[in-house]
């Protein structure tokens, strides 16, 4: 067997008095399609950051394919995109592929790694003149054209219109069908959810969750159920149920609850009139909430 | 066992050295702000001094004319600019648009980043050198030896590698946007005090005693003898001997910022 993908041993880190990342431990191996979830500074990018060197731990290791991740070797086997980062605007789009290219040892052909990044048109555009959308997909390309064995992507999507999201979740899953590694972190629970066979949620620098997205789901036990009334619905017709979140928009009622047929029956012999019933095991999103909030004021 | 197929694990430097020399120059040439005051400026100063007393001897008996000096002090004075405001605003800026960022994940080594810029920066000073060496030739009759020309051309190139050093310090110490006020607040005055617009003897006493400490004043004396027109400013070897002390100083000072910066970003 080979060594692991990327892998956190015990790392900590520290920004002056902000404790961003507290003892985390993962291994992310060959092939693996990974999500990295939480809120905004729960120390997602951190992780990254650590497993590509840009950020040294404070204390504990983090080696990429085995080796330092400062080793040109191992950066020989990644392509990365990150929050933030810029680009030369001065450059044309086959231009600076085409110089990142160079920094690898088995490229792809420029009009390839242009091509799987959606960016034909813009191919002897300047990269200032790309708006937010095809500016990510460039960072894309970037990515790609080292042919690398491991993707790291860093909220991939921020500034993406739908259609370009799709073509994007799109080229990563064919991408991991591959047998590329991916790990990405993401603020979108569909696309973790769509992408991923693992997902792992971080919060206040610690690893809250690391298992597969159904498996998260299982974390909130209960049902969600929907349905609509034949009027604006009154929530006083649900007082005393055993519910664990009530929402009512107009007609619409979304429910969580752990017995959703003592609900159902309670409801029936109340008399209240209800159509589209759906009941549905919670989704991701509620997983998250559920998992993220416990502590949060608000 | 594909591990076992016999792959490059890293990409070979040459090629890669080529690409990103490339890509610098493009990025500074195409930059007008950058390439038009860089390349066209010495022309238009030599035009505005130069040009109305270039035919007359430098002094009384000389076989030098004023042309060709000022053409070797705006030579000088081309090359250096091209070094100090190129690498000290083009790498403030690139760390203002956190472009560092992104190339630190790369596999790129850094050696092959600076000799890249290093390099692209080198021929822009060049391109300087031959629009003001053909406006020289052209419109103020100067009328130099092959071997002079080469002289020139070559020394001036050297002289500018100390500059490389110290455009790099400034690219490293400035933020992006105090970086062009800073590297002109040092170039410009010392350009003056080192005597390449008027003669030395014509500044203010304090200026003639700091002169021979700037290393534009020993590139000046280096330049100046090229075309045959020394001046009382010591033996040429002394002034390469100052040009190689500053070259290491700015360069040891390049690389302490170069280590701070990133030590504060990538820890």
């Amino acid at each position: 067997m080979g060594a692991p993908a990327a892998e956190l041993v015990n790392a900590s880190k520290r920004y002056g008095e902000v404790q961003a990342l507290r003892d985390v431990s993962l291994i992310i191996q060959p092939g693996e399609v990974v999500a990295m979830l939480g809120p905004n500074g729960a120390g997602k990018t951190t992780s990254i950051s650590l497993m590509l060197g840009t950020r040294k731990p404070t204390s504990g290791t983090a080696r990429l394919f085995g080796m330092s991740p400062k080793d040109l070797k191992a950066r020989s086997r990644i392509g990365v995109m990150l929050q933030e980062s810029g680009v030369p605007g001065m450059l044309r789009v086959e231009e600076i592929v085409d110089l990142f290219r160079s920094y690898y040892p088995a490229p792809l052909p420029t009009a390839a790694a242009i091509k799987m990044a959606g960016l034909e048109e813009k191919t002897r555009s300047l990269v200032k003149d790309l708006s937010g959308g095809q500016r990510q997909r460039l960072y894309l390309a970037l990515a790609l054209c080292g042919n690398p064995d491991a993707l790291f992507l860093d909220e991939p999507t921020v500034g993406m219109d739908v259609e370009g999201r799709r073509l994007f979740l799109d080229e990563i899953g064919e991408l991991a069908a591959k047998g590329r590694t991916v790990v990405l972190t993401t603020h979108y629970l569909e696309e973790a959810d769509q992408l991923a066979r693992r997902i792992i949620v971080i919060d206040h620098g610690k690893v809250i969750a690391d298992s597969t997205p159904a498996e998260i789901k299982a974390r909130v036990a209960g049902k969600r159920m929907t349905f609509s009334t034949p009027s604006p619905s009154d929530e006083s017709q649900l007082a005393g149920l055993p519910l664990k979140s009530i929402q009512v928009e107009g007609r619409r009622v979304r429910l969580l609850t752990n017995e959703p047929e003592q609900v159902l029956r309670e409801l029936f012999r109340r008399g209240v009139e209800i159509h589209d019933l759906e009941v549905a095991g919670a989704d991701l999103e509620e997983a998250f909430v559920a998992m993220t909030h416990r502590e949060a004021p608000q | 066992m594909r591990a076992a197929v016999a792959r490059p694990v890293t990409a070979p430097i040459w090629p890669a050295l080529v690409h990103q020399t490339y890509a610098e120059f493009v990025k500074l040439f195409r930059v007008p702000a950058f390439s038009v005051t860089s390349i066209v400026l010495p022309a238009m100063f030599y035009a505005f001094i130069g040009l109305g007393q270039a035919k007359e001897p430098l002094y009384r008996g000389s076989t030098v004319t004023f042309g060709e000096y000022f053409l070797a002090s705006m030579a000088l004075y081309g090359v250096a600019n091209v070094m100090v405001l190129g690498f000290g605003i083009s790498i403030a800026n690139e760390r203002g648009q956190k472009q560092d960022l992104l190339m630190q994940s790369t596999p790129l080594r850094p050696i092959v980043f600076f000799v890249a810029k290093t390099l692209s920066a080198l021929a822009i000073a060049f391109m300087a050198l031959v629009v003001l060496s053909l406006l020289a030739v052209v419109a103020g009759g100067a009328h130099l030896s092959a071997a002079q020309w080469l002289t020139l051309f070559l020394r001036a190139m050297v002289c500018s590698l100390p500059f490389v050093g110290l455009g790099f310090a400034l690219g490293y110490l400035a933020g992006p946007n105090s970086a062009p006020a800073v590297t002109n607040l040092i170039y410009l005055p010392t350009a003056f005090a080192s005597g390449l617009f008027f003669p030395l003897r014509l500044l203010p006493q304090f200026l003639q005693n700091i002169a021979p400490y700037l290393p534009l004043y020993r590139g000046a004396q280096l330049v100046w003898d090229a075309v045959g027109a020394p001046t009382e400013g010591g033996s040429i070897a002394t002034a390469w001997l100052y040009m190689g002390a500053y070259a290491v100083v700015f360069f040891l000072l390049a690389l302490w910022a170069y280590r701070r910066d990133q030590s504060r970003k990538f820890n």
